[in-house]
Formats: C-alpha cells, sequence, structure tokens
C-alpha cells in the first residue's frame, strides 16, 4: 500500500497545501510518494523531495504540463497511478479541477475536502457548508482524495532525502490551452498560508475605505488580508480573497473579522482559527457566535486604534 | 448550438440544516428545496447565451427524484427551452450524476455543457470535471467570463492567485464561479407558462448507467463547536488579552 500526492507547486517551489496534503497520505498508513508534474520544474521536485516522510519523488517534467492544464495533469497523474492505493491532491483550484478527472477515469468516486483520516478507507468531510462532518467509508480499490490544507498540521518542508525518479512525460492535448494570467500582486503573505488573517465585509463600504481601513492593519501584523462574500461581490476586494465555503478555507493563528456579519458561508472558510475576533457594530451578528474576542464597536474607530496600539 | 445545463435539487442554501440525532444524515424533510445556486448561474449564461443569438436550444437536465421536476421548470421558466430528468430513487454520487450526462450528452450531442462549480449540500465540486474527462472533453472549472468565438469558448477562470484565460475547442464544459452573472428573478408568467411544459423523463436503467457507489456516509455529526465569545470592553482590552491571555501577539 502506496499514496501517491500530487504536488502544486509553481515549477521553482512547493505550495504549502503540499505539505498538508503529505501529512494526510501518511495518516494513511503507507508509504508517501509525490508526483511533481511540470515544466522545469527541477528545483520544485528537489523541494519535494526534502519533505519530512516522503519516500520517493516522481518527476515528469515536459511543455504540456507547464500550464498546469487539468487535461493534462490528470493524464500524467493516471500515467504514474499503478500500484498505489491513495491518490491525494491539495484541495485548491488545481487539486479540485484535476482529481474528479482521475477518479472518473479509474472509476472510482472521489472523496473531496477530508479534514481527518479515520483509518486507510474512513475520511471525515464537512458538508452543508461544515454544518455538518460526514464520515465516509470508501470501497474503491483506489481512494481518490482531495485535502482541506487546515484540517492536517504540514509536513516538515525538511529532513526528508528522497531519491527523484524521473518518469516520461505525456504529450499534451491540443483541444485547451492556457491564453494568459493576470495573477493578483500582494506583498502579503499568502491567505492560506498567513499567521495571522485581517477579514473585512461589506461594513467597509468601499473599495476605498477597505484599503484605507484594513490596509494598515494587516501591514502592523504582517497579516493577509480576506474578504467576506459580500465585500468581493461589492468590488472592494478580487475574488482570490473571499474566505468561505466557496473560496479560501483558512485556519490561522489569529483571524480578525471586521465588518463581517457572519453568514454560515463565510464561517465555513475560517471558523477552525486558532484564535478569532471579530469587531462590529451590530451586538447580535452570528460572527460573535465563533468569536474568542468580541468588540460591539464602529470599525472606523476601533480598527484604527486598534492600530495605533499596536 | 445546443447547450446543456445540468440543474441540481438542494437544501435552499437560507435554510440551516440539523444533523439527525441518530447520526444518519441531516433532517431536510420539510426543508425548502431550491435549484443549487451556482446551477441558477449556470441556466442564465445558457438564456443569455441564446438571448445574443449564440444559442438556439438550451436543455436543462436533472438527476434525482420526481420532485426534481420543479427545479426543471425553474430553469424553464428562466429561458431554458426543455427539461430531461433522470428519475431515480437511488442516493446519486457525483461519478454516478456525470455517468447519466454524458449519456444524455452522447444523444443530445450539445457543444457546450455548463454546471454550477459545486453544490452546496455535499460541497463536493467534482461533477462536471467528471464529465469532461467521461466525455474525453477539454474542462474550465471556476469560470467567471465565458465568451464564445466561433468553435472556441474562451474562458476566464478565477483561480488561487488571480485569473486564468482557457481556450478550449467546443464542444467542452464549463463550470460556473459566482461573480460570472446575476441569475434574473422568474417573473410569475413564465412560471405558469413552464409548468405547461411537457418534461421528457428517463431512467438510469434506460440511459444504460450503473448508478450504485462503493463510496458509504456512516456516520453525520455535529461539527465541533466552538467555545461561546467573551466580549471585551474597549480595544485597549482587547490588545491585552491577544497578547497576554491568547498570546497570538
Amino acid at each position: 500500500m502506496a499514496a501517491l500526492v500530487v504536488a502544486e507547486h509553481d515549477n521553482a517551489s512547493i505550495k504549502s497545501a503540499t505539505l498538508s496534503t503529505v501529512a494526510a497520505a501518511a495518516a494513511c498508513g503507507g508509504e508517501v510518494h509525490v508526483l511533481v508534474a511540470g515544466s522545469g520544474a527541477h528545483e520544485a521536485a528537489r523541494a519535494a523531495a526534502r519533505i519530512a516522510g516522503v519516500a520517493r519523488v516522481l518527476h515528469a517534467d515536459g511543455p504540456g504540463l507547464a500550464d498546469g492544464l487539468a487535461e493534462n495533469v490528470a493524464d500524467q497523474v493516471l500515467a504514474a497511478a499503478g500500484g498505489y492505493s491513495h491518490i491525494l491532491f491539495p484541495a485548491n483550484a488545481g487539486g479540485k479541477s484535476v482529481a474528479p478527472r482521475v477518479a472518473a477515469r479509474l472509476d472510482v468516486s472521489q472523496i473531496s475536502d477530508i479534514v481527518r483520516v479515520e483509518s486507510d478507507d474512513t475520511f471525515e468531510r464537512p458538508i452543508y457548508a461544515g454544518n455538518a462532518l460526514a464520515t465516509v467509508r470508501s470501497g474503491d480499490p483506489v481512494k481518490v482524495i482531495t485535502v482541506r490544507s487546515t484540517g492536517f498540521d504540514p509536513a516538515a518542508p525538511a529532513g526528508g532525502d528522497a531519491p527523484i525518479e524521473p518518469v516520461p512525460a505525456v504529450p499534451g492535448r491540443d483541444r485547451s490551452r492556457v491564453a494568459g494570467r493576470e495573477a493578483s500582486r500582494s506583498d502579503r503573505p499568502e491567505l492560506t498560508a498567513a499567521k495571522i488573517v485581517v477579514s473585512g465585509g461589506r461594513g467597509l463600504g468601499s473599495a476605498d475605505r477597505f484599503q484605507d481601513i484594513i490596509a494598515p492593519l494587516a501591514d502592523k501584523l504582517g497579516a493577509a488580508i480576506g474578504a467576506s462574500r459580500a465585500a468581493v461581490d461589492a468590488g472592494y476586494v478580487p475574488h482570490d480573497l473571499q474566505v468561505g465555503q466557496t473560496g479560501k478555507v483558512v485556519a490561522p493563528q489569529l483571524y480578525i473579522a471586521t465588518g463581517i456579519s457572519g453568514a454560515i458561508q463565510h464561517l465555513a472558510g475560517m471558523k477552525d482559527s486558532k484564535v478569532i475576533v471579530a469587531i462590529n457594530k451590530d451586538g447580535e451578528a452570528p460572527i460573535f457566535g465563533v468569536a474568542d474576542y468580541g468588540l460591539e464597536a464602529d470599525l472606523f474607530e476601533a480598527v484604527p486604534e486598534l492600530v495605533a496600539r499596536l | 448550438m445546443k447547450v446543456l445545463v445540468a440543474v441540481k435539487r438542494v437544501v435552499d442554501y437560507n435554510v440551516k440544516v440539523r444533523v439527525k440525532a441518530d447520526g444518519s444524515g441531516v433532517d431536510i424533510a420539510n426543508a425548502k428545496m431550491s435549484m443549487n445556486p451556482f446551477d441558477e448561474i449556470a441556466v442564465e449564461e445558457a438564456v443569455r447565451l441564446k438571448e445574443k443569438g449564440i444559442a438556439t436550444e438550451v436543455v436543462a437536465v436533472s438527476c434525482g427524484v420526481a420532485a426534481c421536476q420543479e427545479t426543471l421548470r425553474t430553469a424553464i421558466a428562466m429561458g431554458a427551452d426543455r427539461g430531461i430528468l433522470v428519475e431515480t430513487g437511488e442516493d446519486l454520487q457525483p461519478l454516478a450524476v456525470a455517468k447519466l450526462l454524458k449519456a444524455l450528452a452522447d444523444r443530445e450531442q450539445p457543444r457546450l455543457m455548463l454546471l454550477g462549480k459545486q453544490a452546496i449540500d455535499d460541497d463536493a465540486n467534482q461533477t462536471g470535471q467528471m464529465l469532461a474527462a467521461l466525455a474525453d472533453l477539454p474542462q474550465a472549472t471556476f469560470a467567471g467570463r465565458i465568451e464564445l468565438e466561433g468553435d472556441e469558448a474562451v474562458v476566464t477562470r478565477e483561480v488561487d492567485s488571480g485569473v486564468e484565460t482557457v481556450v478550449l475547442s467546443l464542444p467542452a464544459v464549463v463550470t460556473v464561479d459566482l461573480r460570472l452573472n446575476e441569475p434574473r428573478f422568474v417573473t410569475l408568467p413564465n412560471v405558469m407558462k413552464a409548468r405547461k411544459k411537457a418534461i421528457e423523463t428517463v431512467t438510469p436503467d434506460s440511459l444504460g448507467v450503473q448508478v450504485g457507489s462503493r463510496l458509504h456516509t456512516i456516520r453525520v455529526s455535529e461539527p465541533r463547536p466552538r467555545a461561546a465569545a467573551a466580549r471585551v470592553p474597549d480595544v485597549a482590552t482587547l490588545v491585552d488579552k491577544l497578547r497576554n491571555e491568547a498570546k497570538v501577539l
């Protein structure tokens, strides 16, 4: 029995969600191998080999894998899948796009977004925006799984020394191609990996005020910025800052929610944070129900004062 | 160009579901049911393509119990031309739904298939990608914008680090995200008209699809609760607590 983790990487480095996925794979009980499928991804493969607990790295390198197209990555995973009892992906945009293609072609069910491994065939996953936890058992010969990174303590990124085995890259398909990318540029930590997240909601009132109020606090704390769906829909910040059921799931050491009422869909994305602070002028807001420290106050006064006192 | 849209009947997004005391599932008896919000966005996009003269026919498909007819009628009231119900009382996993949709796609030959990126009940986010794999078609998930140009779909995807534009050769499968559009409200006259439209009913058997699954839910439980909130009177106290009690600063 061995598990294959499909690494998320940018060819130069391994993304942190991969480390949590390795931890989940180790909990399944067998050897853990990591597949790095990319183009010019030698640095990423070396980084994968250093992850503690990884026994082998498979490195497929070819032009068809340069853009991480789901069609091609799925073909590569299937080419490597023989002999593995578990195939695990980080539950983010890349893994969510590829894993179901792999599961369907293997004719097995996929188990999405697991937060706990109970045994090699039994897993826990949130349903209904985290309002319930389902424990599911798979009788499929191969378990295709996506892993919610907040559910697992990441494996150590150093300490391992796994051999890197080159494997042939699959030819790319010609019916889809990436025509462009626009990365949101930020000097702040990545939202899903940050130790502190400062989030704003519709209570901020405008894109300018969101920046004026939230950015100084995030700067002071070295924090990532997040937002509620309402703030994203209103155009205050881009979609990739959305925290919630359909956005990103975060579990930082400290989560500061300002002007966020706390809809179920938002709570689904942050309620596993270690310490939650809510600042809201509506004392009845549901966000106070999950906050460790609630401050009922006008955020336009409280947040600048907080910045001044830190 | 024919567009096929898949719609799922789910517990309305405003309903807070409760876990059954015996841990066998969530209690959805008597709960208000609605079309999965992401599927509504998919229907809206398909109808807009028709209004622009790009799509010639919009076919809505739902898989499940007889009551899914209501979901199909909502899609028709929004502007879909017809509905197909794949009726079954079996518990359907995403893989089974993908197989059913694949069988219908073989029959209907749509150029574009639109689905919501995930359903808000099982939060699986699988069906569209599985359908694309089974039909051996290109896919784009998390669509925030869809442009059809000749034999290609240019799709802007909302990914973790920003946006990515992919070009797909049609036929293709696209799963839609929140900000693609704002679905229209259905008007009463359109609801009445939709009631009169015939909905074709087929079964998994008639499509030659086995819907059984080897994935079983053995327990459903309440999420672990968080301790009740402590209110702090002012910012100074908050900073003090974060430094000295929670020790996170």
